[in-house]
């Protein structure tokens, strides 16, 4: 019984973590139609904010929950206004310009901070389920996106900058007929698309460290994750890394952390393989 | 000049520049240079591969190293349990390929858009580097072959001459077999594209839908310039395995990967020449910048210069953003308005421009 509620947890964890990590991409790729390769890079900047930040004496909720964010969104709007708007409406040239920055963040990170691992021990200590002891942390990290999550919902559903993203999304040429202005929609899409990359990786960098190559462990798995989810942003999102968050974690359970992976991203290449829209392009259709 | 002309005279030009290259170079230079150049030689043939794949057949892939390495691998455990080199390098060239014929009948049959398409290639590279990456303990063995996991496998037996395991191919020989063999794979590739088959390929690159409504199966056609695209990347893993005798996960890598992408994008999409003159000159400027800082020279020095992450994603921003045709393309076109802007000149002056109509 305490073996289930431990793996419950885990199972949670794993989604949650996929769903954090995805959130901005599919926000990105949702409303743009850009595809980030830059994305784990950003995830690895909000990391390095929120330590760099703590070990300067700010306090460590402070730096991950609000300075990383700033930091790693202005540094988005910074990308989408110096490279990314020259390609809209160019695919597979995004994808490639942003493999190219990519790169040049992992060669600047490891210029400046060298190519170690540092980390800032996670706060909150454990918690009891009958025989084990597993970290609160990870209760934190749940409650985090299931926080933003619902931010993201509000946002969309409630607000007039969340009709103005919906419509842009819908029909960007109708959008600006009705006086909405698509360039800085856009900018503000990427610059919180990245924000949000940046908590994940702030709110994930006490479990697995940060080093400057982070950002490739990272961006396949959320990929994979917004691509299975499909149009929908949110739903997509949610259902995608219910799926293979459980996978994942059960995988682990039964065997190796390595081969939970690998069976990750098999099950992605087996459902993009049959629903090529993405689990929302079929099932929840009218979903946010 | 015509056209063909143009054309024959270019191929010339490349036979006449390989001959003498093959000839002259390990005459010229000490062992060390020639060492080098191999190296160049056999990543020019990985960059042929995706020249084929995604300069003409339009097929963005994200992980022509996954055959690369594959190929590698399967020359490194073959040879450690067959002992002579022969049908390992078969090996080498078809295990790639039928890996290649895989993922292509998953990808193409599936009518998996382009994005996707390079989504899936990454991710099947990193379900290799993950799994290869982590069969370090000796449990891990094919034959008796150890995987190694992330120390890779060391002390790979050389290429020998087939049929024969006593005379394994030396350092120099390595050289003229990689150089034959990126001759050999230029001009084999430069007959494809133009047979009639190259010709289809390069109309489903340019539009799909109308090649199919004239009754090609695009699907057929992109699976098999895939699986050959695979082929050739495998090869060139085998030759890559000789020339180091050693071979690691990073092949694998996403690093690796994006090279291959630099090397075409930076030469130029649609040409083979531009793919190896990019492959060679970006291999030539890391291991410059790499090798050549100034003694006693500041710490930001090496940071920066000996840092090629850093700058092949300058390179790859840059050329995306500002010569997205790639170098030779680009320098074709600007020969060509050079030659056709004095004739345009006399031209416009015989018949003056006519009245726009509609």
């Amino acid at each position: 019984m305490d073996l289930v509620a431990l793996l419950a947890i885990q199972v949670l964890y794993a989604i949650a973590s996929l769903a954090l990590i995805s959130v901005g991409l599919a926000i990105i790729f949702g409303m743009m139609r850009v595809i980030n390769l830059a994305h784990g890079e950003f995830l690895m900047l909000g990391g390095y904010a929120a330590i760099v930040a703590t070990n300067n004496g700010v306090n460590i909720w402070l730096s991950m929950l609000v300075v990383a964010p700033i930091v790693v969104g202005l540094i988005g709007v910074v990308v989408e206004r110096t490279i990314i708007r020259f390609l809209y409406g160019r695919m597979i040239d995004t994808m490639l310009a942003t493999w190219g920055l990519s790169l040049f963040l992992v060669g600047l990170t490891t210029a400046i901070f060298g190519n170690t691992t540092v980390g800032i021990s996670a706060p909150l200590g454990s918690f009891q389920i009958g025989a084990y002891r597993t970290s609160a942390y990870t209760l934190f990290v749940i409650a985090v996106a299931a926080v933003v999550l619902a931010a993201i919902f509000a946002v969309m559903r409630w607000t007039r900058l969340g009709l103005i993203a919906r419509g842009t999304m819908q029909n960007a040429n109708m959008a600006a007929a009705l006086g909405v202005n698509p360039p800085r929609v856009y900018a503000i899409t990427f610059g919180v698309g990245a924000a949000l990359s940046g908590l994940a990786g702030a709110v994930l960098a006490p479990v697995s460290g940060v080093f400057p190559t982070i950002g490739v462990a990272y961006v396949a798995k959320s990929f994979i994750t917004v691509i299975g989810g499909g149009a929908a942003i949110l739903t997509g999102t949610v259902s995608a890394s219910a799926l293979f968050g459980t996978i994942n974690q059960i995988a682990t359970f039964v065997t190796t952390p390595v081969f939970g992976e690998v069976a990750l991203l098999g099950a992605a290449i087996v459902l993009i393989r049959l629903l090529p829209q993405g689990i929302t392009g079929r099932f929840f259709r009218r979903g946010l | 000049m015509n056209g063909r002309a143009l054309n024959l005279l270019g191929l010339g030009l490349v036979a006449v520049i390989g001959i003498a290259f093959l000839v002259l170079i390990p005459r010229l230079f000490e062992l060390d240079v020639v060492l080098e150049l191999t190296v160049y030689m056999i990543m020019a043939i990985l960059a042929l591969s995706l020249a084929l794949i995604w300069g003409y057949g339009g097929i963005l892939c994200f992980g022509q190293s996954a055959f690369f390495g594959l190929g590698a691998y399967t020359y490194a455990i073959a040879v450690f349990n067959i002992g002579e080199s022969t049908i390992p390098l078969l090996l080498a060239i078809v295990l790639p390929a039928a890996f290649a014929a895989l993922l292509g009948y998953f990808m193409f049959y599936g009518r998996i858009s382009d994005v996707y398409l390079g989504v899936i290639t990454l991710t099947v590279t990193l379900i290799l580097f993950n799994s290869v990456n982590s069969t370090a303990g000796p449990e891990f063995r094919i034959g008796s072959a150890r995987l190694g996991g992330f120390n890779g496998i060391p002390g790979i037996p050389p290429l020998n001459f087939p049929g024969n395991k006593a005379s394994p191919i030396d350092l120099e020989g390595m050289f003229y077999l990689a150089t034959i063999s990126l001759l050999a794979t230029y001009f084999g590739l430069r007959l494809l594209l133009a047979s009639r088959f190259g010709r289809i390929i390069v109309g489903i690159r340019e539009n799909e839908r109308r090649a199919e409504l004239l009754g090609y199966d695009p699907r057929a056609y992109k699976l098999a310039t895939f699986t050959i695209g695979g082929a050739l990347a495998g090869f060139a893993g085998c030759l890559f395995a000789n020339w180091g005798n050693f071979v690691s996960p990073t092949i694998f890598g996403l690093a690796q990967s994006a090279q291959i992408i630099i090397w075409v994008i930076v030469g130029g999409r649609g040409t083979l020449i531009g793919p190896i003159v990019g492959c060679i000159g970006i291999q030539w400027l890391t291991t410059a910048l790499g090798a050549n800082q100034p003694s006693g020279g500041p710490d930001w020095w090496a940071k920066i210069f000996a840092n090629a992450p850093l700058i092949l994603g300058i390179i790859l921003i840059a050329f995306v953003l500002l010569v997205p045709k790639g170098l030779v393309p680009t320098l074709g076109d600007l020969g060509q308005w050079l030659l056709s802007s004095r004739g345009k000149r006399a031209k416009t002056r015989l018949e003056p421009k006519r009245a726009e109509e509609g």
